[in-house]
C-alpha cells in the first residue's frame, strides 16, 4: 500500500476485537490495520456482518479493542470516553432525541461542551442553513421526513466540530432518489467542512461515487485500501473484484509468469494475456477475472465462444448473458448508440474477445 | 368459504363478559348509591341524602386515617420509586450476567413471597427496633409500605428502559455529555412516563394495604383501610360507604391526572 501523504487523522494498528468466550468466540475484527488521512473522505465497504460498524465503535469509543491500538492524530485514544473524544457519530438510525426540537438536537453537543448560548445559537443557525433546515428548526424531531431526520443528524453531528465525523449507512435508510441527493449532499458537506469523514456503507455504487478512498472489509479483515479507480480496476483479491461490479470468471492455466503479466491458456484453448495482481506468484491453475465491459461480443470467431442465453436492455448499455461451450456463463456489456452496434438474438451463436489488458490474475 | 376466527361470534361470549363486568361494576354501582343512603342500613334504601358524607367529614377518625394513609402512601411511592428506578437502571443498562434473573427475583420478592408471612416477619423485626431505639412513629409504616411497593413501581419503569432505544443514550455520550448529563438530559425525560406509572402503582398499592399494614402499625396508627375494617367488625353503617366512595373519587382522579401527565411526556 503505498503510504501517506500529509497528516493521518486515524490510525488503526492491529486491532482485533474478539466477542463471546471460548467456543462462541467471534472476532469480529481480525487484526486490522489502516490509516485514515486529514480531511478525507473514507469508505468501510463490505457485506453484512464484516465489522463495518465494529470498527466505527471502536473509534467513538462506544467499546474497547480487544488487541492492538487507535491513535487520533497520533496520539492513543483507548484513555478517553467517548464524551471525551473529538470524533460525532451519524447513527444508521438517527437517534434523534425525540424530546427536544430540531434546533435543540443541534445545539445538543455544543452544549455539552459548556459553550456560551449565544455561541451555540450562531452555530446552530449556521448549521441549520448548512443543510437547508431553517423553517423547521422548531419542530420536534418525530414531525419531520425521513430525509430531513437524516440532515439533522448530520447536522448535529457536524455542529461541534469534530476532528472526525463517522458515518454507519446513513443512507441505507432512504429512498433511492433521496439517497442520490443526499449523496451529493455529504459530498459537499465534506469539502465545505473539511471535516475528515469515516463512512460505512455496504453498496458499492454508493462507495465508488463518493469516497476519496475505499477500505474493502470481509469477515473481519480490510482485503484492500484504495482509490475507487484502484479497487475497480485493479482488485486484490477475487472477493474484492467480485464485490465490486460485475465480474466474470473463468479457470485458466498458466503458461508463462512474467513480471506483473501472465500468458494462460483458457479452458476453450484460448491463449491470452493477463495481469498479475501486485505481490501474487500464481502458479499452475488460476481464476482469470474479466469485467463485462473489457470483452466484446461478436458475430464469428473470438477468443472464447458460446450461445446468447438472454440480452437486456438497459438505456445507456446492454448486457449479454452467453452460455460459453464449456457450460459457464459470461456477461459482456456493450454501450448503446443509437443505430450503430450488432444486436444479438437469443440462442444466436456468438464469439467474445477479450481487450488487451482485461484479463488479470486474482488470488482466491 | 372459512369465516375467520372471532371471539365475538363464540357462543356465551357475550353472556361471560357481561357477567364479569357486572361482577366487577355492580357491586361498586351499589355501594356508591348506598352512601347516598338516609337510612342507618346499609341494604336498605331510606331516600336520597348526604348525611354519611357529614357524619364522615366529621368523624375525627375518620379524617386522622385518611390524612395518615395519604401521608404513608406518599412517602411510600416516592421512596419505592426513586429505589425502583434506580434498580430498573442497574438491572437493564448492563451486560446480561449470570445472577441477573437472581437480581429480579430478588427486586420482586414482595409480589411472590405471601404478605402474612412478610407481614409477621416485619412485626417482629420492628419490635426488636422499637425496644431498641424507643423510636415508634410512622416510620416503620412507610418503610414496610416502601418495601413491597418497590416491585409495583419498578415493573412499568424496567418496562419503558427496556423499550428505550440504547442508541440515544449512546447518541449523548458521543455529544460529550458525561454519563451523568446524558442521564439527566435523555434518559430521565424519556424515562418520565414510566416513573409517572410507576408512582401512580405504587401510590395506590400502598394505599390500599390492609394485611402487612395491621400487623405493623402500632396503638393509634389505623389508616383508613384497617380503621374501615376495624368499623366493619363493630357493625356497619353507610358512613362506610361514604368514604368508599370518596376513596373511589379520588383514585379516579389521580389516575386520570396520571394518565394525561404521562400522555403529554410522550
Ligand atoms: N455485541 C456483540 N456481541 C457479539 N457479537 C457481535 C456483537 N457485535 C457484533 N458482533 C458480531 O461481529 C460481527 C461484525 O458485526 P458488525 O456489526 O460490525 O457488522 P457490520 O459490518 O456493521 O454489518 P452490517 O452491514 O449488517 O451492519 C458480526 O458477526 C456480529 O455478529
Ligand atoms: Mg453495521
Amino acid at each position: 500500500m503505498p503510504d501517506t501523504p500529509g497528516k493521518n487523522a486515524i490510525e488503526v494498528r492491529g486491532v482485533r476485537k474478539v466477542f463471546g468466550t471460548g467456543e462462541a468466540q467471534v472476532a469480529a475484527l481480525d487484526t486490522v490495520s489502516v490509516s485514515i488521512r486529514e480531511n478525507e473522505f473514507f469508505t468501510l465497504l463490505g457485506p453484512s456482518g464484516c465489522g463495518k460498524t465494529t470498527l466505527l465503535r471502536l473509534i467513538a469509543g462506544f467499546d474497547f479493542p480487544s488487541e492492538g491500538e487507535i491513535l487520533l492524530y497520533g496520539s492513543d485514544i483507548a484513555p478517553l470516553p467517548p464524551f471525551k473524544r473529538p470524533v460525532n457519530t451519524v447513527f444508521q438510525s438517527y437517534a434523534l432525541f425525540p424530546h427536544m426540537t430540531v434546533a435543540q438536537n443541534i445545539g445538543f453537543g455544543l452544549e455539552m461542551l459548556g459553550k456560551p448560548r449565544a455561541e451555540i445559537d450562531a452555530r446552530v443557525a449556521e448549521m441549520l442553513k448548512l443543510v437547508r433546515m431553517e423553517k423547521l428548526a422548531k419542530r420536534r424531531t418525530s414531525q419531520i421526513s425521513g430525509g430531513q431526520q437524516q440532515r439533522v443528524a448530520l447536522a448535529r453531528a457536524l455542529a461541534p466540530q469534530p476532528k472526525v465525523l463517522l458515518l454507519d449507512e446513513p443512507l441505507s435508510a432512504l429512498d433511492y432518489k433521496l439517497r442520490k441527493e443526499m449523496q451529493i449532499e455529504l459530498k459537499r458537506l465534506q469539502h465545505e467542512t473539511g471535516i475528515t469523514f469515516i463512512f460505512v456503507t455496504h453498496d458499492q455504487e454508493e462507495a465508488l461515487t463518493m469516497s476519496d478512498r475505499i477500505a474493502v472489509m470481509s469477515s473481519g479483515k480490510i482485503l484492500q485500501v484504495g482509490s475507487p479507480r484502484d479497487i475497480y480496476d485493479r482488485p486484490a483479491e477475487r472477493f474484492v473484484a467480485d464485490f465490486i461490479g460485475e465480474t466474470n470468471f473463468l479457470d485458466a492455466r498458466i503458461d508463462s509468469l512474467d513480471g506483473g503479466k501472465a500468458k494462460v491458456t483458457l479452458k476453450s484453448g484460448a491463449s491470452i494475456s493477463a495481469t498479475v495482481a501486485d505481490g501474487f506468484k500464481p502458479d499452475g491453475d488460476a481464476t482469470v477475472v474479466i469485467r463485462p465491459e473489457h470483452a466484446k461480443a461478436v458475430k464469428g470467431q473470438g477468443d472464447i465462444s458460446g450461445v446468447v442465453e438472454n440480452v437486456v436492455y438497459f438505456g445507456t448499455d446492454t448486457h449479454v448473458h452467453i452460455k460459453l461451450d464449456d457450460g459457464e456463463t459470461f456477461t459482456v456489456r456493450q454501450q448503446n448508440a443509437r443505430g450503430a452496434g450488432a444486436t444479438f438474438e437469443r440462442g444466436e451463436r456468438v464469439g467474445v474477445v477479450i481487450g488487451d489488458d482485461a484479463a488479470q490474475i486474482l488470488k482466491d | 368459504m372459512a369465516k375467520r376466527f372471532s371471539i365475538r361470534q363464540q357462543t356465551g361470549f357475550t353472556a361471560i363478559a357481561a357477567a364479569c363486568f357486572v361482577l366487577l361494576y355492580l357491586p361498586i354501582v351499589v355501594l356508591v348509591a348506598y352512601a347516598f343512603n338516609d337510612s342507618t342500613s346499609v341494604s336498605e334504601w331510606g331516600g336520597f341524602s348526604l348525611r354519611w358524607f357529614v357524619s364522615a367529614w366529621s368523624n375525627v377518625q375518620v379524617i386522622d386515617a385518611s390524612l395518615r394513609s395519604l401521608q404513608i402512601a406518599s412517602c411510600a411511592a416516592i421512596l419505592a420509586t426513586i429505589a425502583a428506578t434506580m434498580a430498573a437502571l442497574a438491572t437493564t443498562r448492563t451486560q446480561a450476567y449470570r445472577g441477573l434473573t437472581f437480581k429480579y427475583a430478588f427486586i420482586n420478592q414482595p409480589l411472590m413471597v405471601p404478605e402474612i408471612v412478610t407481614g409477621v416477619a416485619l412485626l417482629i423485626f420492628f419490635a426488636q427496633i422499637k425496644v431498641a431505639t424507643g423510636y415508634s412513629g410512622l416510620g416503620y409504616l412507610i418503610a414496610a409500605h416502601t418495601a413491597f411497593c418497590i416491585p409495583f413501581a419498578y415493573l412499568p419503569i424496567r418496562a419503558r428502559l427496556e423499550n428505550m432505544d440504547l442508541t440515544l443514550e449512546r447518541a449523548a455520550a458521543d455529544l460529550y455529555a458525561t454519563p451523568w448529563k446524558a442521564f439527566r438530559r435523555v434518559t430521565l425525560p424519556l424515562l418520565w412516563p414510566g416513573i409517572i406509572a410507576g408512582l401512580m402503582l405504587a401510590f395506590v398499592i400502598s394505599l390500599d394495604d390492609v394485611v402487612i399494614t395491621e400487623f405493623v402499625k402500632s396503638g393509634g396508627q389505623d389508616t383508613l383501610p384497617t380503621y374501615m375494617l376495624g368499623q366493619i367488625r363493630r357493625g356497619i353503617t353507610p358512613e362506610v360507604n361514604a368514604i368508599s366512595t370518596v376513596f373511589l373519587l379520588l383514585s379516579v382522579v389521580i389516575v386520570t391526572l396520571f394518565f394525561f401527565l404521562s400522555r403529554k411526556r410522550d
